[in-house]
This record gives C-alpha cells, sequence and structure tokens, in this order.
C-alpha cells in the first residue's frame, strides 16, 4: 500500500505543482492520476521513488516512511515504466530487460533466463531478443518497457502516459495485455495518463487532479461515471459518461430474439428481410448482406457488410446497445462466450432494460473493487 | 623518392616517435577531460568556466607551452616529457567541451529511466552516460588527434626529433625530398590515427549502425 500523506511539492521557481495530495494507492490494484497537462501527475508519481522530493508531507509504502529509505535501494523495488519507454539506446532488448536484475548483482545467466521469460510474458518474439530499441516499432518498445520494470518483480509499479505515444490500435491491444498481466501479478500500480477513458478502462480506482495539483476526486470509475463531485469532474469525465458508464453494467437478460441466418458461401434464399445475418461453418457471425444485391448467386466475403459489433451475451450494457447501434439492420448481434450467434436485440430493448436498471450507489470513501471492467465489443 | 630510399629508417624512427608523442597525450587527454566534462554537466554552474578555460587554454601558442613547461613542472629542457604535457593540455582544451556535450547529448527519457532504476555515480557514467556520448567524443577525438599530429611538428624547435625534423632540416638544407617526406608522412600518420579512431568508435558502437534496419 502506498499512501500519500498530505503532500505538496513547490518547485524553487514557485509553482505549486502538487497541492496537499492525501490518497491511498491499495496493494495489488490499479490506481489512476488522470488530469489535464501539468496537474502535477508525474510530480506526483516521482515522488514515490523520490526522483523528486515532496516540500511538505509524506509517502508511506507499506508503513515505511520513503524519506527514511535508502533511495537507490527504495527505486529498484519499484519499476518504472515511461512515455517513450526510456530504453537505453546501446543495448539489445534482452540486456535492456536484464538491466536492475544486473544492477541488484544477479549473475549473467541467470539475467538472461529471466528477461528470455519476461520477453514472452509481454507477448513479444523470441527473435527479438538480441535487436537494438531503434529496430523496434513503438508497441515493441513500450512492452520492452513493461518487461525491464518487470524483471526484479518489484511488488511497486509507477507507470507514466506508457501508451499514450502509440496509434489507438496498439494502445488498445497494450491496455488489454496490460489489464491480463495484472490480472496474473497482482502489482501495486500508479498510472498516470491525461485520457479519461484510459483511466476509466483500466482504474480499480481512479484519482482526479486538477491544475495547481490538488485531488479533485477519487473514486471507482463507475462511481466517478455516475456522481462527478463537481463542475470540474464533470467536465473532465465527459459528455458521454452517461454512455460510458454503462459499461460497468452488466447485461440483464434481455429479450434476444432468433435471427435467420445464411452460411458464408451458399446461398440466401428468398429475401425475408433487407438485412441478412452471415455466419460461418461454427455458426460465429461474420457481417451482414443485402440478399436483394446478392441474388441467386452464393454470399462472398466481398459482399459482407462488417460494420456492426457484436455483444456477449455475459457483457455489459455498453456492449449490447453499441451493438443494435452499430448494426446495418439495427438488430444487434448477440454472442455466447465461445462467439457462437445466440440472436438479436434491438436498440428500444436494450434502453428499457437500462430504465429498469439502478444506477450505482457506492460509498466513495471506500473504493473497494467495483464491477468488473468488461468491454464486450469485439468486431463483427 | 632517392632522399626517402636511403633515409628511411629515419624516416620511421622520427615517425615513431611522432606517434609517441601526438598519441599518448590523446588519451592522457581523454582520460583528464572525462572527470572535466562529467563534471561541468552535472554542475551546470562549472559548465562555463570550464568550458571557458578549457577554450583558452587552447589559445596559448605550443612554442610558449614547450618552453615554459620544464619551469611548471621541473622537468628538463630537453625532456620529451614537456612535450606530452603540453599536448596532454591541448587535447584536454578540446575534449572537455566535447565529453561535456557528449554527455549532456543522452536523452532525457533516458537519464530518467536509468535514475528510476537506481543507477548512480561511476556505474551510470560508465554503463550509461559514456556509451551514449561515444559518437560525439569519437568526433571531438578525431579533431584532437590531427591537430596534435599536426602541433607536435614544432617540437622540432625545442629539440624534440620526431617528423617536423625534416621539415626544419629539409627547409634549412633545401632538399626537397626531406621536404615533401615530412609533409607526407606527417599527413599520412594523422591519417592513420583517424582511422583507429573511427575503427574503435565502431567497434564501441554496434547499435548506432541497427538503426533503420526495423524488421
Ligand atoms: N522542475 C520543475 N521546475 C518548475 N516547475 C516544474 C518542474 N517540473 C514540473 N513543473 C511544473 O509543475 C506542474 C506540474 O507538472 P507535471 O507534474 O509534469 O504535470 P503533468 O504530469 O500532470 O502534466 C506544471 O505546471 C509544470 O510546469
Ligand atoms: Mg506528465
Amino acid at each position: 500500500m502506498i499512501r500519500f500523506d498530505g503532500v505538496t511539492k513547490q518547485f524553487p521557481d514557485g509553482t505549486v505543482a502538487v497541492d496537499d495530495l492525501s490518497l491511498t494507492a491499495p496493494t495489488g490494484k490499479i490506481t489512476v492520476l488522470v488530469g489535464p497537462s501539468g496537474c502535477g501527475k508525474t510530480t506526483s508519481l516521482r515522488m514515490v521513488n523520490r526522483m523528486i522530493e515532496p516540500t511538505r508531507g509524506a509517502i508511506v509504502i507499506d508503513g515505511q516512511d520513503t524519506a527514511r529509505m535508502d533511495q537507490a535501494q527504495l527505486r529498484r523495488g519499484i519499476g518504472y515504466v515511461i512515455q517513450h519507454a526510456g530504453l537505453f539506446p546501446h543495448r539489445t532488448v534482452l540486456d535492456n530487460i536484464g538491466t536492475v536484475p544486473r544492477l541488484l548483482g544477479w549473475d549473467r545467466a541467470r539475467t538472461r533466463e529471466r528477461s528470455r521469460e519476461l520477453l514472452e510474458r509481454v507477448g513479444l518474439d523470441a527473435r527479438l531478443a538480441d535487436r537494438y530499441p531503434t529496430q523496434l516499432s513503438g508497441g515493441q518498445q513500450q512492452r520492452v518497457g513493461v518487461a525491464r520494470a518487470l524483471a526484479a518483480d518489484p511488488p511497486i509499479m509507477l507507470m507514466d502516459e506508457p501508451f499514450s505515444a502509440v496509434d489507438p490500435i496498439v494502445r488498445d491491444q497494450l491496455q488489454d495485455e496490460f489489464l491480463r498481466l495484472q490480472d496474473e501479478l497482482d502489482k501495486t500500480i500508479v498510472f498516470v495518463t491525461h485520457d479519461i477513458d484510459e483511466a476509466i478502462k483500466l482504474g480499480d480506482q481512479v484519482a482526479v487532479l486538477r491544475v495547481g495539483g490538488s485531488l479533485a476526486q477519487v473514486a471507482e470509475p463507475a462511481y466517478l461515471l455516475a456522481h462527478p463531485a463537481d463542475d470540474f469532474v464533470a467536465d473532465f469525465v465527459g459528455r458521454d459518461r452517461g454512455y460510458r458508464s454503462l459499461q460497468f453494467q452488466p447485461s440483464p437478460r434481455l429479450p434476444l430474439r432468433s435471427e435467420r441466418t445464411v452460411v458464408l458461401g451458399e446461398r440466401p434464399g428468398e429475401a425475408g428481410s433487407a438485412w441478412l445475418l452471415v455466419v460461418d461453418e461454427h455458426r460465429h457471425p461474420v457481417g451482414w448482406v443485402e440478399p436483394g444485391r446478392v441474388g441467386d448467386r452464393p454470399v462472398e466475403d466481398a459482399d459482407l457488410h462488417r460494420g456492426g459489433t457484436l455483444a456477449r451475451a455475459d457483457g455489459t450494457l455498453r456492449g449490447a446497445l453499441d451493438a443494435a447501434l452499430s448494426s446495418p439492420s439495427r438488430r444487434g448481434v448477440v454472442v455466447d462466450d465461445s462467439g457462437a450467434l445466440i440472436g438479436t436485440v434491438l436498440a428500444h430493448e436494450v434502453l428499457s432494460a437500462i430504465e429498469d436498471t439502478d444506477r450505482p450507489e457506492r460509498d466513495e470513501r471506500d473504493p473497494v473493487r467495483g464491477g468488473a471492467v468488461d468491454v464486450a465489443g469485439e468486431q463483427a | 623518392m632517392d632522399w626517402l630510399a636511403s633515409n628511411w629508417r629515419t624516416v620511421l624512427d622520427l615517425a615513431v616517435s611522432h606517434l609517441y608523442l601526438a598519441g599518448v597525450p590523446l588519451v592522457v587527454g581523454l582520460v583528464l577531460s572525462v572527470p572535466l566534462g562529467w563534471t561541468a554537466k552535472r554542475w551546470s554552474r562549472t559548465y562555463f568556466a570550464i568550458i571557458t578555460s578549457a577554450g583558452l587554454l587552447y589559445t596559448i601558442p605550443s612554442l610558449a607551452l614547450f618552453v615554459v613547461m620544464p619551469l611548471i613542472v621541473g622537468t628538463k629542457i630537453l625532456d620529451p616529457l614537456n612535450v606530452v604535457i603540453a599536448m596532454s593540455v591541448y587535447t584536454v582544451a578540446l575534449l572537455a567541451r566535447t565529453v561535456a556535450d557528449g554527455l549532456t547529448a543522452v536523452p532525457d527519457h533516458v537519464e530518467q529511466a536509468a535514475t528510476a532504476m537506481g543507477y548512480k555515480g561511476l556505474r551510470r557514467l560508465f554503463g550509461v552516460e559514456l556509451p551514449l556520448a561515444v559518437p560525439v567524443v569519437a568526433a571531438g577525438l578525431r579533431v584532437a588527434a590531427v591537430s596534435n599530429v599536426s602541433i607536435v611538428s614544432v617540437a622540432s624547435i625545442v629539440g624534440i626529433s620526431q617528423l617536423g625534423d625534416l621539415l626544419v632540416d629539409g627547409y634549412n638544407r633545401v632538399i626537397w625530398g626531406e621536404l615533401v617526406t615530412g609533409i607526407l608522412a606527417t599527413v599520412l600518420l594523422a591519417l592513420v590515427l583517424d582511422a583507429l579512431i573511427v575503427a574503435g568508435a565502431k567497434v564501441l558502437t554496434p547499435w548506432t549502425r541497427a538503426a533503420g534496419g526495423r524488421a
């Protein structure tokens, strides 16, 4: 557990970057610090490993005041990941990952073995081991950065906008894998971002900071979206917060209708409606076709409209509503956990389900883990 | 060419002395420049003082430095050590700034990562900062090498033998063969030293050539 205890940082030029911050990052959870640029996120993070010393207040890790710990020793027990990965350009991928183990005095063989294990763990090909960082894509560099931070198995990870500099698709991937990794590792993580969507997706707990470095609100993501503490937070979490909050609402039993389908490569038969759902041989939906256009020939890949998203029956209301809204037929496709078709649902049916659900009511001062962050939105 | 054919042993001896007088100071100067450059980078307030004094040192005429060196360090007047020390001073004058700039050019995010991982002191300097400064330092070292090879010639005037002797003697006695040999040998020596530095830097920086080979 990391506790910020009335922490203030004033730089020599008078700038107050962090103002009387009190906050607890629980063990094994992801605490996200989010806020506009310049609100003191990086400064707060760097005070944890004492790259910056607080002007007032204390940061306490598992009951120990960090101000009284040896600086280098403290840092070697804390993984740190930054925006451009900060990899050492003169070291190979494997040597980069092994940096902290070597600093801790591990021998070469053990370090290499551990580094290889981590390379695999963050989803990188073993063939990248002897490359230099400049030979990697941005996403790969970021993975190496995460592997390097994990190398000596530190209980704490500090992450400063680690996924901000990669393109949106890669970012999404990195986020998903990060959550999967955290599921296995249970690190105590403080994660900094300016992106509220990322904060909502990754945080077990989200702390919103305002410019001037004061804490505006700290809560679970669902609670934050439903109950912003003031105008600043409401504004910051954004206009779509009503829609976004649906991702924390598990779907109730929705009234699914059965859908007439055609298997890819077969003839549509007589046109029942303007849009016909196409599935593969395992009944996994692959897209929609307009039978009127296909006529009497078999349905080909090129006929498919792939715009619709798929909702999982055990997913969230956001997934269900999005499936209905994105479907060209307006019938949202619902699948089971193996990805096979169960049926379809209409937007107004999801909306009535939403109206039947209560908004989340939880005590803000007791931010235990909220509803599972399960985004059911695969591409159809 | 007749002249060279009958004097090549002398030329070789002079070339070896020349290499020694220019090369040893290069190593000594580099070693001394590292702490100076590191200090200039570490405490930005010292940067100006260090870089300015280094620049001023380089403006002292070489002949003056060769002559006063025995007075400063107490060596004998004809001791080659005078030249070695003086040339080391010139090398430091050129390299202190190069090292400081090379260390300063280490990207900020790399410095931050090093700090966050608990790198400090000598381990940080030799493990992270200096290796990354190699391309910049090598460029400075090449300039210093050529400069040393050319300045050392002046030492003939204070009685220290090297290839400069051929220039002085060839000029005084109007022996064209000797004069041309002196010039060519000096240039050749500078080129050899330069090639050695380039090769050394190449061995130390395999990562710079990996750039762009993204797959
Ligand atoms: N070394 C410094 N000296 C003076 N001001 C600083 C320094 N570092 C950061 N600041 C200021 O402190 C504020 C917070 O900075 P920072 O923590 O980097 O914000 P964020 O990471 O949220 O964008 C900003 O106004 C920034 O300009
Ligand atoms: Mg920042």
